[in-house]
C-alpha cells in the first residue's frame, strides 16, 4: 500500500507543480465552454436546452487532452522502467497512476463545471445533474483513456492514434452522461436510468482499464 | 541481502531477437555473488538488451535466466536494480523527492538523506532534479541503488558523466556491494573502477 501511496503522492505533486499539466484541461475546458455562446449567438433557451451537452463535450474533450502524457513521461525518463522492477502488480501501478491522473485533471473540470453552467444560463437544478453525472463519468474516461494512453506507448509514435482508440468507447459515456445531466432539461426520462447505467459504465471501466493498460504496457516494452 | 546465503545467477544459451533481427545468440555466463562481470562490446552487440532481459524488461528469445539461493517468492525483476542510461527522476520534483519516492516504492530504508550525503548532494536536497547536471542526476541514481538494497545490480554504462571523485565513489559502493556477496553486471566501454571483474565479450552478428 505505501508503494502506490507513493506513486499517488508523486504522480499529484509532478501534475501540480509548475510546468505540470493539471491546468492545461481546466483551461481548455474553459475555452470551449465560453466561445461556444459566443459562436450560438445571443439565444438564452437554446443555451439552456444544449447547456449540459456542452459542458460534457468540453470535459470530454478536455479530459483526452492530458492523456498522453500519462505512461510518456515516464517511459521517456526511464521511470517506467523502474517501476516495473517494484513489487507491486503493474495492474494496481497502473490503476494508482490512474486515480492520480483523475485527481489532478479530471476533479478540477468537476469542480469548475458549475460555474461554467451559470455562463450557459442553467438554473441550479441542472447544474447539480450535471456536476454529478461528470463526477461520476470522468472517471470512466479516464479509465478508458488508460488503455489508450498505454498503446501509444507502446506502439512508437502512437499520440496521434490516442483519440481514435479512445473516442469509440468514450462514446456510450458520454450519451448516458448527458442524457442524466439533461433529464431536468428534456423531462422525457427520469435521472436514475441513464444515472445508472453511467454508474455501470464506470466501474465497468474501472476494472478492465488497469488489467488492459497493464497488458498492454508489458507486451509494448518488448 | 547477505543473510540467505550464496547467490548464484546463471544463463544458458540466452538469445535476443528484436525487430526481426538476431541481436545476440548462444550467450551463457554465470556469476556468483561476490562478483562482477563487465559485459564489453561495440555500440550494437546488445550490452543493454542483455541487461534489460536481466532486469526482466524483456523476453529473451531462447535460453534461460536462473537465480539461485535468492529471496523466495520473488522474482528475478524484484531482486534486481536496473540503471539504465536514462536515470529516471522527474526534474519538477526535488532531489530528496525524487529518492525519497523510489525508496518507498522499492520498499527501501527510509534514510533517503543519509543516502544523498553517501553520494555527495546532500546540499541539494532540495532543489528541484531538474536544475541538475549529468554527472549530479547520475549521483543522485547512485543513491538509489545505496537505499535499496537488492542483490544484483545491472548498471548500463555506470561511469558515463561522473567526474573522477564521482568514479571512485562508484567504485566504492561497487566493492561495498560485492563485499555484501552481491553481483554486478556492468555494460562497459571503459575500466570499471573495480580491481578485479570478469569480462563478457560481445560481438557483433
Amino acid at each position: 500500500m505505501d508503494a502506490l501511496a507513493a506513486i499517488l503522492v508523486r504522480d499529484l505533486r509532478v501534475a501540480l507543480r509548475v510546468g505540470g499539466g493539471a491546468l492545461v484541461g481546466v483551461l481548455f475546458f474553459l475555452a470551449v465552454v465560453t466561445l461556444i455562446p459566443f459562436a450560438l449567438g445571443p439565444d438564452l433557451a437554446l443555451l439552456r436546452r444544449i447547456g449540459p451537452a456542452i459542458l460534457w463535450l468540453g470535459a470530454l474533450l478536455a479530459s483526452l487532452l492530458a492523456l498522453d502524457r500519462l505512461f510518456a513521461d515516464d517511459q521517456a525518463d526511464g521511470s517506467l522502467d523502474i517501476l516495473l522492477t517494484g513489487s507491486v502488480p503493474l495492474e494496481l501501478v497502473v490503476g494508482t497512476k490512474a486515480v492520480a491522473h483523475w485527481l489532478a485533471t479530471g476533479l478540477p473540470l468537476v469542480i469548475v463545471s458549475p460555474l461554467l453552467g451559470l455562463m450557459l444560463n442553467l438554473d441550479a437544478r441542472s447544474i447539480a445533474f450535471t456536476a454529478l453525472t461528470l463526477a461520476v463519468g470522468t472517471p470512466a474516461l479516464t479509465f478508458i483513456g488508460l488503455i489508450g494512453a498505454a498503446l501509444a506507448v507502446a506502439i512508437r509514435r502512437g499520440g496521434l492514434l490516442l483519440p481514435i482508440l479512445i473516442l469509440p468507447p468514450a462514446i456510450p459515456v458520454l450519451i448516458f452522461g448527458v442524457a442524466a445531466a439533461n433529464t431536468d432539461v428534456v423531462g422525457a426520462v427520469p435521472f436514475g436510468t441513464p444515472f445508472t447505467i453511467l454508474c455501470a459504465l464506470t466501474l465497468f471501466s474501472i476494472v478492465i482499464g488497469p488489467f488492459a493498460a497493464a497488458a498492454t504496457l508489458r507486451h509494448g516494452l518488448e | 541481502m547477505g543473510a540467505g546465503g550464496e547467490i548464484r545467477l546463471r544463463a544458458t544459451r540466452l538469445g535476443c531477437l528484436r525487430g526481426g533481427q538476431q541481436i545476440f545468440s548462444n550467450l551463457s555466463f554465470e556469476v556468483a555473488g561476490g562478483e562482477a562481470l563487465a559485459i564489453v562490446g561495440p555500440n550494437g552487440a546488445g550490452k543493454t538488451s542483455l541487461l534489460r532481459i536481466v532486469a526482466g524488461l524483456l523476453r529473451p528469445s531462447a535460453g534461460r535466466l536462473q537465480l539461485a539461493g535468492g529471496g523466495p517468492e520473488m522474482t528475478l525483476a524484484e531482486q534486481v536494480h536496473y540503471l539504465g542510461h536514462v536515470d529516471a527522476h522527474k526534474p519538477a520534483l526535488t532531489v530528496a523527492e525524487n529518492l525519497g519516492f523510489w525508496t518507498r516504492y522499492l520498499h527501501g530504508a527510509p534514510t533517503a538523506s543519509a543516502d544523498l550525503a553517501v553520494v555527495g548532494l546532500a546540499n541539494l536536497a532540495d532543489m528541484p532534479a531538474g536544475i541538475l547536471s549529468a554527472g549530479q542526476r547520475r549521483r543522485l541514481t547512485l543513491a538509489r541503488l545505496v537505499a535499496i538494497a537488492r542483490p544484483i545490480w545491472l548498471l548500463d554504462e555506470p561511469t558515463a558523466a561522473l567526474d573522477a571523485g564521482g568514479q571512485e565513489k562508484l567504485g566504492e559502493l561497487m566493492r561495498g556491494h560485492l563485499a555484501g556477496g552481491g553481483i554486478i553486471l556492468a555494460a562497459t566501454h571503459g575500466p570499471l573502477p573495480l580491481e578485479k571483474a570478469s569480462e563478457l565479450r560481445m560481438g557483433v552478428h
